[in-house]
C-alpha cells in the first residue's frame, strides 16, 4: 500500500493563499487506510481550514468530496463538474492521484495536501512501516522474504554493517537491523547457507534509476484508452 | 478581554459520575446558563469531527468527561477519547483557537473531584480566554 | 605478491605490522596531512587516510594518500560506498593505482545522518563486499564490474573492515569469511577494548582457518579522557567499551596517562594472540601519541623490507 501523511495545516494554508473556492478531494483507498486523506480526514481538514481562515479574516469556501481512488480516470471523470466549479483542488491522495488530476483536468489547478512517503503495510493500528523499494526486480527469496533495500538503511546486499546494536540499526533504536531479521529468519528456516553466496551488484536499470517506468500489457486492446 | 458569558459544551458519558444525567439540565448550574451537556454512551464515541464542528459552530470551550483510564465502562473508550482530545488540542493551536479551549477530565463516580467543580473551573478558564474568534451569529 | 606494497611485504614476512590513521582536514590544507605524516613516519608501516569519516566532509582520501606518498610514506586509501557509485569507485581505484597507491580499504561508511550533511542522498550503489570483489576482479581478471576489459595491470592489496563487537555476534565470523571469499587480503578491525570478547572472536576465526587466508590487524583507539570513554560506550555504534575501563578512566589521577596505560595493556595482549598479524592505531585528532605508544609497546624500530 502507498503510505501517505497529511501535510501540516501551516503548509496547506500557505498553498491555499489566493484561492477562494477549494475542493478538498479525498481518496478512498490507500489514503483512507493510513488516516491521511479519507472521507473522515477530508471533513476534519475542511473544518480546521474553515476555522483557521475565518480567524484570519479570509473568505474561502471549502467543498468536500471523496472518490474511491484518484488514480483511475473513471473516478475522476465522475467529478469533472465539481473540479471545474472550484478554483483549486486540494488533493488528499498520493502523488499519483495529484498528478492524475492535473493530467485529466489540465485547465484546473491542483495542490498536494498529503506527502507520499513509502510503500508499506500497517504493522499495527496507527503504525505504518516501509517494506518495498519498487526496485523492479524482486529477489526477497534470497534473503528470507525480507527486502535488504527497503529495510536496510544502507541497502546492503551482503550485510550487516558494523553499526548494528542489539538487533537495531545504527540510525535509530526504533529501526530493526534488516540483516539481523534476515539472519534470524533464514536460521529459523534452516537456510543460512543462502548467505554464503556473495550477492552481485544490483542491476538498477529496473528501478527508478533507469528512468521513469511503464508497463504495457501484452494483451491490451489496440484501440481506446482503457 | 474576559468573556462573561462563555458558551461551553460538555460531552460526558453517564458512567463517570452518578449525577451526570441530572446535571444535563442546564438550569441546575448557577454560574452560567450557557453550559450545554451532551450525554454520550461513551466518551470514546465522540469523534474528532464532532468536537471540530462544535468549535465551528462558535463554542467558546469544549469539555469532555469520561471514566478513569482503567475503569472505563467500555474498556478503553476514555483512553481513545484522551488521545483524540490531545490530537485536537494540537489542531486548535494550529488553527489559532488555542489549546486551552478544549479539555478532558477522567472522573470516578465515587471519589475525586465532582463534575460541577470541573465544569465550574472550565467555565472560568474559558472566560479568561475571551470569546471564540469564530464569531457565529446565533439567535439568543 | 599481489601488489608488492610495503604493508603486504611486512605481513608476508610474518612480522607484526603497525598501521595508523591520519584524518584529513575539513579544508584544503596539505600541510595538515604532511604534519601528521611526519609524526607517523617512523612508527608505522602504512598510514590510512579516512574517507569522509562519520559522514563529515573532509579532504578526499585519494588526495590525502597522494600527499603522504609524496612525503615518502606508504598510504592506505579508505573508500566508503556511501558516497560514490560503481563508476566513480572503479575510476578512483584506477586513479589511486596510477598514483602509486596500492593499499585500498573497502568500507560501508557510517550513515549520512551522522555527519554534517544529513540531508544528502546516500549512494550505496554497491556494498563493501561487492567492492572488495570488484577490486579482486579488476586485479586478477583485469575486468570491470561490467565484464569489460581493463587495460594494463591493476595491482592492489585489498583491505576490508571487521567488527567483532557489532551484532549479531554469532554471525560476525561468517561475515569475515564472506569478505575473505570476496577477495580481502587484509583486515583492520574496529577498536578492541574488550580483549576477552575479541579473543573469543579470534578463536572462531582460527577454527574456520581464516587467519591463514587473510591478515588481521586489530584496531586500537587510545582514550584520553573519561568523557571520551563514556561517549564511546554510550554513543558510538559498534564499539564495545567495558564499564571497567570507563571506571579506571574516571578514577585516574591523570586521565591521559591512564588511557595510554590501558592501550599498552591491550596491545600487549594482542601481540600475543595467535592469528593477529598487526595492530591498527586509530588516534584521530591525537596522532602525536602514536609514536610513544608504538615505542612503549616494543614495536620500534619498524622493520625494513
Amino acid at each position: 500500500m502507498i503510505i501517505t501523511k497529511q501535510k501540516s495545516l501551516e503548509e496547506i494554508r500557505k498553498m491555499l493563499a489566493g484561492y477562494g473556492k477549494i475542493l478538498i478531494l479525498g481518496c478512498g483507498t490507500c489514503a483512507t487506510v493510513c488516516f491521511a486523506g479519507g472521507e473522515r480526514e477530508v471533513a476534519i481538514l475542511a473544518s480546521s481550514l474553515r476555522m483557521a481562515e475565518k480567524i484570519n479574516g479570509k473568505k474561502k469556501t471549502f467543498f468536500e468530496h471523496t472518490v474511491k481512488r484518484q488514480c483511475d480516470w473513471e473516478f475522476l471523470d465522475e467529478i469533472a463538474e465539481k473540479v471545474k466549479a472550484a478554483d483549486v483542488v486540494l488533493s488528499l491522495s498520493c502523488g499519483v492521484g495529484v498528478q492524475a488530476i492535473a493530467e485529466r483536468f489540465p485547465n484546473s489547478r491542483v495542490l498536494p495536501g498529503i506527502d507520499t512517503c513509502f510503500l508499506g503495510l500497517t504493522a499495527e493500528p496507527g503504525i505504518w512501516s516501509e517494506r518495498c523499494d519498487a526496485c523492479g526486480h524482486c529477489l526477497v527469496h534470497e534473503t528470507g522474504g525480507i527486502c535488504p533495500i527497503a529495510r536496510c538503511a544502507k541497502g546492503l546486499f551482503n550485510g550487516p554493517c558494523g553499526g548494528s546494536v542489539a538487533g537495531k540499526c545504527e540510525i535509530s533504536p526504533d529501526v530493526p537491523c534488516a540483516w539481523q531479521l534476515i539472519i534470524d529468519h533464514l536460521a529459523a528456516l534452516g537456510q543460512l547457507d543462502k548467505l554464503e553466496v556473495i550477492q552481485p551488484p544490483k542491476d538498477w536499470r529496473t528501478s527508478h534509476s533507469g528512468g521513469p517506468r511503464k508497463i504495457v500489457s501484452p494483451v491490451r486492446e489496440e484501440s481506446g484508452e482503457k | 478581554m474576559k468573556n462573561l458569558k462563555p458558551r461551553l459544551v460538555v460531552f460526558s458519558c453517564p458512567w463517570c459520575c452518578f449525577q451526570m444525567a441530572d446535571l444535563s439540565g442546564a438550569t441546575q448550574l448557577d454560574y452560567s446558563p450557557q453550559v450545554k451537556i451532551n450525554i454520550v454512551p461513551c466518551s470514546g464515541r465522540v469523534e474528532i469531527i464532532d468536537l471540530m464542528k462544535t468549535f465551528e459552530s462558535g463554542a467558546d470551550g469544549v469539555l469532555v468527561l469520561g471514566c478513569l483510564e482503567d475503569k472505563c465502562h467500555h474498556q478503553n473508550g476514555s483512553l481513545t477519547a484522551k488521545r483524540r482530545v490531545s490530537y485536537i488540542k494540537g489542531l486548535l493551536k494550529d488553527i489559532g483557537l488555542g489549546e486551552k479551549r478544549l479539555e478532558m477530565f477522567m472522573l470516578s463516580p465515587s471519589s475525586g473531584p465532582k463534575p460541577e467543580e470541573i465544569i465550574g473551573n472550565m467555565v472560568e478558564q474559558v472566560k479568561g480566554l475571551g470569546s471564540s474568534p469564530i464569531k457565529v451569529k446565533r439567535k439568543t | 605478491m599481489k601488489a608488492g606494497t610495503k604493508l603486504e611485504r611486512i605481513l608476508a614476512s610474518g612480522q607484526f605490522a603497525v598501521t595508523a590513521e591520519a584524518g584529513p582536514p575539513k579544508g584544503a590544507s596539505a600541510e595538515v596531512i604532511r604534519k601528521k605524516g611526519e609524526l607517523l613516519r617512523h612508527c608505522c608501516d602504512a598510514v590510512n587516510v579516512t574517507d569522509n569519516q562519520t559522514a563529515i566532509v573532509r579532504m578526499s582520501s585519494l588526495a590525502g594518500c597522494l600527499l603522504l606518498k609524496q612525503q615518502g610514506l606508504e598510504p592506505v586509501m579508505q573508500i566508503v560506498v556511501r558516497d560514490r557509485n560503481r563508476l566513480a569507485l572503479q575510476s578512483d581505484v584506477l586513479g589511486a593505482v596510477a598514483l602509486g597507491i596500492g593499499n585500498i580499504l573497502c568500507l560501508s561508511g557510517d550513515h549520512q545522518k551522522f555527519g554534517n550533511h544529513p540531508t544528502a542522498k546516500g549512494v550505496f550503489d554497491i556494498d563493501s563486499i561487492q567492492l572488495v570483489q570488484a577490486l579482486k576482479t579488476m586485479r586478477d581478471d583485469k575486468k570491470f564490474i561490467s565484464g569489460e576489459d581493463i587495460s594494463g595491470e591493476m595491482p592492489v592489496f585489498i583491505g576490508a573492515a571487521a567488527n567483532p563487537f557489532a551484532d549479531p555476534f554469532e554471525y560476525r565470523v561468517h561475515r569475515l569469511a564472506k569478505k575473505v571469499k570476496a577477495g580481502a587480503d587484509f583486515i583492520q578491525t574496529q577498536a578492541v577494548y574488550d580483549v576477552s570478547k575479541f579473543a573469543k572472536w579470534m578463536e572462531m576465526v582460527r577454527e574456520r582457518g581464516l587467519d591463514k587466508q587473510v591478515h588481521i590487524l586489530a584496531g586500537v583507539i587510545p582514550i584520553r579522557s573519561a568523557g571520551m570513554a563514556r561517549y564511546m560506550r554510550d554513543s558510538v555504534p559498534g564499539i564495545a567499551m567495558p564499564d571497567s575501563i570507563v571506571t579506571r578512566m574516571e578514577k585516574a589521577a591523570n586521565a591521559k596517562e591512564e588511557g595510554a596505560r590501558i592501550i599498552l595493556e591491550i596491545i600487549e595482549q594482542l601481540k600475543g594472540m595467535p592469528g593477529v598479524h598487526g595492530v591498527h592505531i586509530m588516534a584521530v585528532g591525537w596522532e602525536d601519541i602514536v609514536p610513544d605508544i608504538v615505542q612503549k609497546s616494543g614495536l620500534m624500530p619498524r622493520p625494513v623490507v
